[in-house]
């Protein structure tokens, strides 16, 4: 993955626009948070391969780390902490935040086929 | 001596992290091994050092390290094709079912898996039960020993101390290569234990935290 091209990874997104696409949305500090430091808490949510359309893509941040939120018809994708990104499979959007040791903290995917299981 | 012996985790690395010791020590002495790894840690969070994976790739990227890792422990290597953090939400009966199939097959003489609750990550406590549940189930005179790995804090004073507590520093430099296999995990896990002794270097905090593979050997009286 590489640092975050904003114009680049905003006209992505667009190109799905009134799709119907598969979305992998993440987020997890890791399940050994809290056994290495008794004062953390562990926290992580996953949804894979839910199928949604979505009529308004915007990508927004400061250059170091970006938000992105997707409009659907009733209701919203959204994800903070955003800083990479690259194309899987040439039709798969992957963003993604890391902290300073590179582990994942976010992940946001949009493909137009199903992510792999 | 043992017969055979079956190594029951969820993850690729659990092997090499928690027993590669003991088992590269039963290879010496021609004792054949089969690890039974439950997933290809699709959800670990290391991503490699300089990053070098990510959400999609790990599977492929672990799968392969598993097998380097599994080749230099010469240990026989079989997936079983569930998905990482999702264990604990499988049929308890069908994955017990599933390891009870195999270890029908095998015979071994003895099985190392997780201790139920005492694992610290949820797959943990989930293959480590399913493994127990498995042996349960078999025939209670072809029923290999079991030995349960706990790693939670304080897993002492609740349990009290492990019945085997196996010395692995005289194949530490073996251990320390099989981690090493694990590529996308190792730096990320041997930093952790770094921070906790800054002044030494890895390999002398990975031995302080990893030269020591302990047990407690299941009891199934009822």
């Amino acid at each position: 993955m590489k640092p975050i091209e904003h114009e680049k990874v905003q006209q992505l997104m667009q190109t799905y626009i009134n799709k119907d696409v598969y979305i992998h949305l993440e987020t997890t500090n890791g399940a050994y948070a809290g056994h290495f430091n008794d004062k953390a808490y562990n926290v992580g949510a996953y949804i894979r391969n839910a199928k949604l359309n979505y009529s308004q893509a915007k990508l927004i941040g400061d250059g170091k780390s970006y938000r992105a939120g997707l409009k659907t018809e009733l209701g919203w994708v959204y994800a903070e902490g955003l800083t990479d990104w690259t194309m899987h499979k040439e039709d798969q959007l992957l963003l993604a935040g890391h902290d300073r040791e590179g582990r994942l903290m976010v992940a946001l995917h949009i493909s137009e086929t199903p992510l792999g299981q | 001596m043992e017969k055979h012996v079956v190594v029951i985790y969820p993850h690729p690395d659990d092997e090499s992290f928690g027993a590669s010791g003991t088992i590269a020590q039963y290879r010496k002495q021609g004792i054949p091994v089969t690890y039974l790894c439950g997933t290809l840690g699709e959800m670990g969070r290391n991503m490699g050092s300089p990053l070098f994976a990510n959400r999609e790739t790990l599977p492929d990227i672990r799968k392969e390290e598993l097998i380097n890792a599994c080749a230099k422990l010469d240990v026989e290597l079989r997936m079983l094709g569930y998905r990482d953090k999702t264990i604990e939400f499988e049929d308890r009966d069908e994955v017990s079912e599933h390891l009870k199939g195999i270890l029908e097959e095998i015979q071994p003489s003895l099985v190392l898996t997780h201790y139920p609750e005492y694992a610290v990550h949820p797959d943990h406590n989930a293959m480590g039960a399913a493994a127990i549940e498995a042996v349960r189930l078999m025939d209670p005179e072809n029923r290999p020993k079991v030995w349960a790995q706990a790693i939670s804090n304080g897993h002492v004073k609740e349990l009290g101390k492990p019945d085997i507590s196996n010395d692995v520093t005289p194949v530490f430099d073996h251990k320390m290569d099989v981690i090493l296999a694990h590529k996308s995990q190792a730096s990320g896990i041997l930093g952790q234990f770094q921070e906790n002794w800054a002044t030494e270097d890895m390999k002398e905090a990975a031995k302080k935290q990893l030269g020591k593979e302990q047990f407690y050997i299941w009891d199934f009286r009822e």
